[in-house]
C-alpha cells in the first residue's frame, strides 16, 4: 500500500511537472493569493469567475487551477486579517485576534513570516494524509451499493449544512432549496420536463456557473456595495526582512502549529467542517492550553501559528473525501467537483483509477503549489501588501464583466445572463433573510446523482423504504445523521443563549473591531 | 403576540420556505408519482417539497419561540437602492447591447453603469475603469479564448 501510493506519487509528480500543468497550477495560486489579499473578493467568487475560462483546457490543467485558487487564497487571507484587522476571509477571522495586535506591535511582518511557515506545514500535512488515506477510503467505497451511496451523501449534506456558519434549519432549508434547483430540467430516466416553466433553455437545467456566479458574485456585491470602508494602510509596510520571526516566537509557535494541524486534519475528515471551523477549534484549543491564557487577544504568537496551520491542514484534507468519494463538503469543493463533471469527469471512488491524472497530478501540483505560494509570499510580501490598497469600487464593476461573459461563454446563450441577474437577486434576498447561500451548491451538485442512486436502490429493494437501515454500512450512515440531529437539537434546547464557543469567538472579534474603529 | 411576528426575520424566512415547499409539493403531483419500486419524476420532489415544508414551518417555529432580537430590519440599515439598480443593471444592459450593438458595447455599459453605485464614483472615473477593462476583456475574450460575439455588429 505504502510503495504503490508512493510509485502513484511519482507518477503525479510526472503529470503535475509538465509545462503546461506547472503553468495553470502558477496561474491558479497567483489568483488565489490574489483575491485572498484583495479586500471583498472570496475564493468563491474567484473560483466561479475562472470556471468558465477553464472550459477549453484539458481536465487536469483546469482542476489544478481551480484548486491552486482555493489554497492560493487562503495564504492571502490571512495576510488580508493581521495587517488589516479585516476578517474577509472567514477561516483567517481568528488570526486578526492577534495578528492584528501584533501588527500594533510593530511584529506584523513576524505574525506572516510564522504563518508562511505554519501554513505550509499545515499544508504539507494535509497533503500526506491525502496520500494515504484517499485509496484506503477509495477500497471501501467501491463496495457500496446505491442505498450506501444514498446514505452517505445524506450525511454529507447534513453535516455540510448543519455544521457551518449560521442556524442549521435554515442551512438545511438551503440544502433541499439546492437539491430542487439541481432537478430543473429534463428527469434522467423517463425525460420529462420538471420544473421548467416551459422554458426551452432550462431543459438541460439550470447551468453551475450560473447559480455560483449569481449565489456568490451577484448577490455578494449587492452586499458588499458601499459597505467596506477604505482600508487603514497605517500598518502595511511590511518589507521582506520584516517577516523573520525571533529565536523565542519561533520557538513557541512550532508545538502551536502540530497542534493546529492534527486539529485540521481532523476536522477535514468529518464532512461540513471545513477550514472555518478547525481554525475556531484549534484557537479556542491553544487559548484553554496556554499557562497565560489572559494573554491571548493581545499580539500572541500562537494565536497565528495554530489557526493558521489548522486552516491549511484541513484546506488540504477538504479534498480526501470531494476526490476519493466524490462527496463534497463545503461550497468551493462542491463548485470544484462540478468543474471536474463539466469537463466529463464523473466523480466518486473510481475516479482514482479511471483518471490516476487528476488524482496523483493534483496531488503533486498541491506540493509544488505551495512551495510557489511560500516562494510568492516572502519575497513579494511587498507586491501582495500594495495589492491590499485597491478598493473595492474598482474591483466589483470590473468581475461583473467577468460574470457576464463568462455565463454567456458557457453555452454562448444570453438566457444564462438574464439566469445569473434572477438567481442573483434571489441570492440577494436570501441573504437579508439570514440564509447563508453556500449550502445551496452543495445541493445542487449532488442533487442529481442522490437522486439517481436513490430510485436504483429502491429499485433494488423493491420499494422497501427501510433498506436503508438493513444493510449495515448504510445504517451506520444514517445513524451518524441522526446522531447529528440530536446532537443540534440538544444544543439549542439545553443552552439557547450562550453559544458554543467557536461562535462566541467572532462576535468578540467583531465587538474589538468595532472599538477599534 | 401576531403584531411582534411580524417584525421577525425569522417569520418572513420560514414562510418563504413554507410557501416555496408547498408549492412544489403540489407542483409535483402534476408529474407521474410512480410507485416506491418504479419512481416517476414526480416521486423525488414531491419528498423534497415535503421536506422543506416541514423544515420552513420549523424555521416559523423558532420565530414565535424566540423573542424579538434587537435587529430584525430585514432590509440593511442604508438602503443602497441606486447601487444594486446599477449593480443589476449592468447584466441587462450587457443582454440587451450585446445582442443589437455588439461585445465592446455590452463590455463597456456592464462596467460602466455598475462602477456608478459606488458612492464615491466619478462619471469620468467609471468611464476609465470601464474603457480599460472593455479593451483587456474583449482582447482576452475574441482572439484569446475565441468566443464567437461580434466585437460590433448592428441590429439583429
Amino acid at each position: 500500500m505504502f510503495a504503490t501510493a508512493l510509485q502513484d506519487l511519482w507518477y503525479g509528480f510526472g503529470v503535475a511537472f509538465e509545462p503546461h500543468n506547472i503553468m495553470w497550477c502558477f496561474i491558479g495560486v497567483f489568483v488565489g493569493n490574489m483575491v485572498g489579499v484583495l479586500p471583498g473578493m472570496g475564493p468563491l467568487a474567484t473560483i466561479s469567475i475562472l470556471l468558465p475560462l477553464t472550459f477549453g483546457i484539458k481536465p487536469v490543467g483546469a482542476i489544478l487551477m481551480l484548486a491552486g485558487v482555493f489554497y492560493g487564497a487562503q495564504y492571502g487571507g490571512a495576510i488580508c486579517s493581521i495587517l488589516l484587522n479585516l476578517p474577509c476571509h472567514p477561516p483567517h477571522a481568528v488570526t486578526c485576534l492577534d495578528g492584528f495586535p501584533l501588527t500594533k506591535k510593530g511584529r506584523g511582518g513576524a505574525a506572516l513570516g510564522i504563518t508562511v511557515i505554519s501554513s505550509f506545514v499545515g499544508a504539507s500535512w494535509g497533503i500526506t494524509e491525502m496520500i494515504f488515506l484517499s485509496p484506503i477510503l477509495v477500497v471501501v467505497a467501491l463496495k457500496f451499493g446505491p442505498a450506501e451511496i444514498c446514505s452517505l451523501m445524506l450525511l454529507g449534506l447534513l453535516a455540510g449544512s448543519t455544521l457551518a456558519r449560521g442556524s442549521p434549519l435554515k442551512g438545511v432549508a438551503m440544502t433541499v432549496c439546492g437539491l430542487l434547483i439541481g432537478i430543473v430540467g429534463s428527469d434522467i430516466e423517463t425525460g420529462t420536463p420538471r420544473f421548467t416553466f416551459g422554458i426551452p433553455n432550462l431543459f438541460d437545467g439550470v447551468e453551475i456557473v450560473a447559480l455560483a456566479l449569481g449565489l456568490f458574485g451577484i448577490a455578494e456585491f449587492m452586499k458588499s456595495v458601499n459597505q467596506l470602508s477604505e482600508v487603514d494602510t497605517k500598518y502595511t509596510n511590511v518589507k521582506f526582512k520584516d517577516l523573520r520571526p525571533t529565536r523565542d516566537e519561533f520557538r513557541r509557535s512550532i508545538p502551536a502549529m502540530f497542534r493546529g494541524t492534527l486539529i485540521g486534519s481532523l476536522c477535514a475528515l468529518i464532512p461540513g467542517t471545513g477550514p472555518t471551523i478547525a481554525s475556531f477549534i484549534s484557537y479556542a484549543t491553544e487559548k484553554k492550553i496556554s499557562k497565560t491564557p489572559d494573554k491571548f487577544g493581545t499580539g500572541m504568537i500562537e494565536g497565528v501559528a495554530c489557526p493558521e496551520a489548522s486552516t491549511h491542514s484541513s484546506v488540504q484534507g477538504d479534498f480526501i473525501p470531494t476526490m476519493s468519494l466524490g462527496i463534497p463538503g463545503d461550497a468551493v469543493m462542491a463548485l470544484i467537483l462540478g468543474a471536474l463533471m463539466i469537463q466529463g469527469v464523473v466523480p466518486g471512488p473510481q475516479l482514482i483509477s479511471e483518471h490516476p491524472d487528476i488524482f496523483w497530478g493534483l496531488i503533486a501540483s498541491f506540493w509544488i503549489g505551495n512551495i510557489m505560494l511560500v516562494v510568492l509570499n516572502v519575497p513579494m510580501i511587498g507586491l501582495w501588501v500594495k495589492l491590499l490598497t485597491i478598493p473595492y469600487k474598482y474591483l466589483y464593476p470590473a468581475a461583473m464583466f467577468f460574470v457576464a461573459i463568462g455565463v454567456y461563454s458557457t453555452n454562448n446563450d444570453m438566457f444564462q445572463v438574464g439566469e445569473v441577474v434572477i438567481i442573483g437577486i434571489v441570492g440577494y434576498l436570501l441573504l437579508l433573510l439570514d440564509f447563508h447561500p453556500a449550502p445551496i451548491l452543495l445541493g445542487f451538485v449532488l442533487g442529481p446523482r442522490f437522486e439517481e442512486n436513490f430510485r436504483r436502490a429502491m429499485l433494488i429493494s423493491r420499494g422497501d423504504i427501510f433498506v436503508f437501515v438493513k444493510h449495515p454500512i448504510s445504517a451506520v450512515f444514517i445513524g451518524l445523521c441522526a446522531l447529528l440531529i440530536v446532537m443540534q437539537v440538544y444544543v439549542r434546547l439545553r443552552a439557547p443563549k450562550s453559544l458554543p464557543t467557536e461562535m462566541a469567538l467572532p462576535t468578540d472579534h467583531h465587538k474589538a473591531a468595532e472599538a477599534a474603529e | 403576540m401576531f403584531g411582534t411576528l411580524l417584525k421577525k426575520r425569522d417569520f418572513y424566512a420560514g414562510g418563504l420556505m413554507t410557501l416555496l415547499g408547498a408549492a412544489v409539493t403540489l407542483d409535483s403531483m402534476t408529474y407521474a408519482l410512480g410507485t416506491l419500486t418504479h419512481m416517476g419524476p414526480g416521486m423525488f420532489p414531491l419528498m423534497l417539497g415535503c421536506t422543506l415544508t416541514f423544515i420552513g414551518v420549523l424555521i416559523l417555529g423558532t420565530a414565535i419561540v424566540t423573542p424579538l432580537g434587537e435587529d430584525e430590519s430585514i432590509l440593511p440599515k442604508e438602503r443602497e437602492w441606486y447601487a444594486w439598480g446599477c449593480i443589476l443593471a449592468g447584466p441587462i444592459l450587457f443582454i440587451i447591447l450585446g445582442e443589437f450593438f455588439g461585445l465592446v458595447p455590452a463590455t463597456f455599459a456592464c462596467v460602466f453603469v455598475p462602477a456608478l453605485g459606488d458612492r464615491t464614483a466619478t462619471l469620468k472615473g467609471s468611464a476609465i475603469l470601464a474603457a480599460g477593462v472593455t479593451v483587456v476583456g474583449t482582447l482576452l475574450f475574441t482572439y484569446v479564448l475565441k468566443i464567437p460575439f461580434p466585437m460590433f455588429r448592428f441590429g439583429l
